[in-house]
């Protein structure tokens, strides 16, 4: 029996910035038609996972395959046909100021296709009524609340029907409801388009409503990768601290009594 | 010289040659991806691009231009005047300035006035670009920012600068011959023919190569301080200040170049 090729393929990348790891081997699978979460605190390297996956940074040492094209070793024609067959939603939207909401939607059709102005502009409409944005099209993404601005960021990610789609902290800003209403969005991308879904965030309420799987990563590493219930039953510390929201100590306080008497013995402060 | 001072000067040393270095690469790819801004064999949304971009670095900047330029023609040709009437020659002032602003002023001005006005917005408007993550929503959607955002730019300066440095130069002379009239009852028909007679089309020549070598410091500049932004809108603030201070020190340092490359050539 062949195996099925995973649509993302990470495969043991190391990640390091001015000496500092932030990703340190990391390893994951997203299979395609599954919505992978990837939870972590912050600094823990979730959104340097994503910067990778879309191939906005290079990795230290390791390979990041998208639909088994290796990023780091593709052509740029080749690297230009995986971008295209992604689309992403950045977490401060993206949106481009000097454009229209339409034309945001529309840049990426008239720069890689030849249809026809008027075909561009139909389907421009059909990607804002997906996302419930037909009444905002000529509206510059400064006059959007936050949460049209996120889905205005998902029809422009949706606009060349891409065969992944990525969100980073689809809620991070959002109300309860908006939020909540992005997840349903996220959902119903899924069943209609059948996508490969991954998905950033610290919400655990979103993450367990939208997540097949969610990936845990903590300093670089991850240490979990699993359904919701695996994830739930999980007896492992970092996660259970996670899921309880059980804070870390924040002052150190054997260290600050060590430091004052070194500097009471004569030490510098 | 100690330790840290040579520490310190060999970082210093690196950390310029590889801004030289990341000027030259982005300088090799616009060259690369320029094409696609030309009428009619590019892409017709970046030539559309180009032509607000060249009303936003050309025609917006003409009245900042035509009024430094009045002013330095008044200027040349006064401080001309108070030498050369005591020695009886004040006709010399239409060549003084005829050639001064064709070969010179006319396009340092410019430069120093577009560098001011656009150097800083380009820096600025990559620099949010950068900040609000638009840069990299390009590069997902596999569009390159060098073609996109850039490449009009260059295109747009590389024909409005020649341009503004010719309406420039008309200007301070225009002023000169306003300086005759009023100081030596000089009629401007006269002067104008005077202006005709002292121009030498290689003075013509050697200002257009100036302002399009200029065109090329202050885009690329402008726009490599915008690409380096990291950090919050403060970094945008200092790139724009940055853009400006460095892209006129290089215009100055080029034009020393290019005015002793036509002086050494001229003599010959």
């Amino acid at each position: 029996m062949t195996e099925v090729q995973p649509a993302i393929s990470v495969r043991d990348i190391v990640v390091s910035y001015n000496g500092r790891r932030v990703l340190d081997r990391v390893n994951l699978d997203v299979h395609r038609g599954e919505t992978m979460v990837l939870l972590g605190s912050s600094g823990s390297g979730k959104s340097t996972l994503l910067r990778q996956i879309i191939g906005l940074e290079r990795p230290e040492s390791g390979q990041i395959l998208i639909n088994g094209v290796d990023l780091g070793r593709c052509n740029p024609r080749e690297l230009k046909r995986v971008r295209r067959s992604i689309g992403v939603a950045f977490q401060n939207s993206a949106l481009f100021n000097s454009m229209s909401v339409e034309d945001n939607i529309a840049l990426a059709l008239r720069e890689h296709t030849r249809l026809a102005e008027s075909t561009i502009r139909l389907m421009t409409w059909m990607k804002l009524a997906v996302v419930g944005l037909v009444d905002a099209g000529k509206l510059n993404p400064q006059a959007l609340s936050g949460g049209m601005k996120k889905r205005a960021a998902v029809a422009r990610a949706l606009a060349l029907d891409p065969e992944v789609l990525i969100f980073d902290e689809p809620s991070a800003g959002l109300d309860p409801i908006v939020a909540a209403e992005l997840d349903e969005l996220i959902l119903g991308l899924k069943r209609a388009f059948s996508m490969t879904v991954v998905v950033v965030t610290h919400e655990m309420a979103s993450a367990f409503r939208i997540a097949d799987r969610l990936a845990m990563l903590y300093k670089g590493s991850l240490i979990a990768v699993g359904t919701k219930g695996e994830l739930l039953d999980s007896t492992h510390p970092r996660i259970r601290q996670f899921l309880d929201r059980v804070p870390d100590e924040i002052a150190d306080t054997a260290g600050i009594d060590e430091h004052f008497q070194r500097y009471l013995n004569g030490g510098a402060m | 010289m100690s330790a840290p001072a040579v520490e310190r000067l060999g970082s210093a040393t690196l950390r310029h040659v590889a801004y030289a270095g990341a000027l030259a690469i982005q300088f090799r790819n616009t060259l690369a991806t320029i094409w696609r801004s030309f009428p009619v064999v590019g892409n017709r949304l970046r030539w559309q691009s180009a032509l607000r971009q060249m009303v936003a670095e050309g025609v917006d900047a003409f009245p900042m231009v035509g009024i430094m330029s009045v002013c330095a023609g008044f200027i040349l040709a006064m401080q001309g005047a108070s030498e050369l009437r005591r020695l009886g020659a004040m006709n010399f002032v239409v060549d003084l300035v005829t050639i001064g602003f064709m070969r010179e002023l006319g396009p340092l001005l410019t430069a120093i006035a577009v560098s001011g006005r656009s150097g800083s917005a380009f820096s600025a408007e990559i620099g949010s670009m950068v900040v609000t993550e638009e840069i990299d929503a390009l590069r997902t959607m596999a569009i390159d920012p060098v073609e996109f955002v850039l490449a009009p730019k260059y295109l747009a300066a590389l024909i409005v600068l020649p341009c503004l440095t010719i309406l420039g130069s008309a200007c301070g002379i225009l002023a000169g011959g306003l300086f005759m009239r009023i100081s030596a009852d000089m009629a401007l028909s006269i002067y104008l023919s005077s202006v005709v007679h002292s121009m030498v089309l290689r003075d013509v020549f050697t200002g257009l190569v100036k302002s399009m070598a200029f065109a090329t410091i202050i885009v690329h500049v402008g726009c490599l301080e915008g690409f380096r932004v990291h950090g919050g809108p403060d970094a945008v603030g200092r790139s724009a200040t940055a853009a400006v201070v460095k892209s006129t020190f290089l215009v100055i340092l080029a034009d020393v170049g290019f005015t002793a490359i036509f002086y050494l050539t001229a003599a010959r």
